[in-house]
């Protein structure tokens, strides 16, 4: 799979749109789409949030999406997915990254959307700027190994969990 | 050698630049680049342990060897995704 201009896997300052996530993924044989959408919040660590602004190195987290993805259909061959992250300026409860997992049956899509969304988390070149009331900083969470098999394995345990 | 080092986030704000061009012994490698960065912006030290790094748009190790005219980028911990 090529990252560069497949619209599956999108680094965008646009807002997401879920259902359109869905619908490059979605087809006949399909028995079950599951979108995940997640949401800025308006707390996190105890502080009221304002807003975040997501910053990326935007063509690395295209192809860290493409091997996400790979990696999820070497488990789930029948899963297609696609994820699409914003960046900029994200204000509260509106959606910062979609993923949407097409399969067969649901339990490998909700299992990808899951696996998806743990493991962006640990190799996605991409950072929070959280803008609280008092103050602002930058969250800071894995340091980013796509080698690192264990991160690897304990993202598909959490898919299965 | 010359090479292109991007930075992110902290990173970025600590050389107040996202994008610097320096110039490298032959033989140089990510983490010759690194160490040199550390050495410009002592508060990138704290980094040396946390930081990924990528040389033309790809993953790769702190040993990686460096070309004239690669672009090498420093990645502080990651946090994409929501909350």
């Amino acid at each position: 799979m090529k990252a560069a201009g497949d619209p599956r896997f999108l680094v965008t300052a646009a807002p997401l749109d879920p259902s359109a996530a869905a619908v490059l993924v979605a087809d006949a044989g399909d028995g079950a789409v599951v979108t995940f959408v997640g949401l800025v919040r308006d707390r996190n660590a105890g502080r009221r949030v304002l807003w975040l602004d997501y910053e990326a190195y935007e063509p690395l987290a295209r192809k860290a999406f493409v091997t996400i993805a790979g990696e999820a259909a070497g488990r789930w061959p029948a899963v297609r997915l696609a994820i699409h992250h914003r960046t900029g300026r994200v204000d509260i409860g509106e959606p910062s990254v979609v993923i949407a997992a097409a399969s067969p049956h649901r339990a490998e899509a909700f299992a990808a959307s899951r696996f998806a969304i743990e493991r962006i988390k640990q190799i996605a070149p991409i950072w929070k700027h959280e803008h609280f009331e008092g103050g602002e900083t930058w969250i800071e969470g894995a340091t980013a190994d796509p080698q690192d098999d264990a991160a690897r394995e304990s993202a598909f345990e959490r898919a299965w969990s | 050698m010359v090479v292109t080092i991007r930075l992110f986030a902290r990173l970025r704000e600590i050389a107040g630049a996202s994008e610097l061009r320096r110039e490298l012994p032959e033989g140089a490698t990510a983490a010759t680049a690194w160490a040199a960065l550390a050495a410009e912006f002592p508060a990138m030290a704290g980094y040396r342990t946390a930081v990924s790094c990528a040389v033309n748009e790809e993953y790769a190790r702190l040993g990686a060897a460096l070309q004239d005219e690669d672009e090498v980028a420093f990645l502080p911990p990651v946090s994409g995704g929501c909350s």
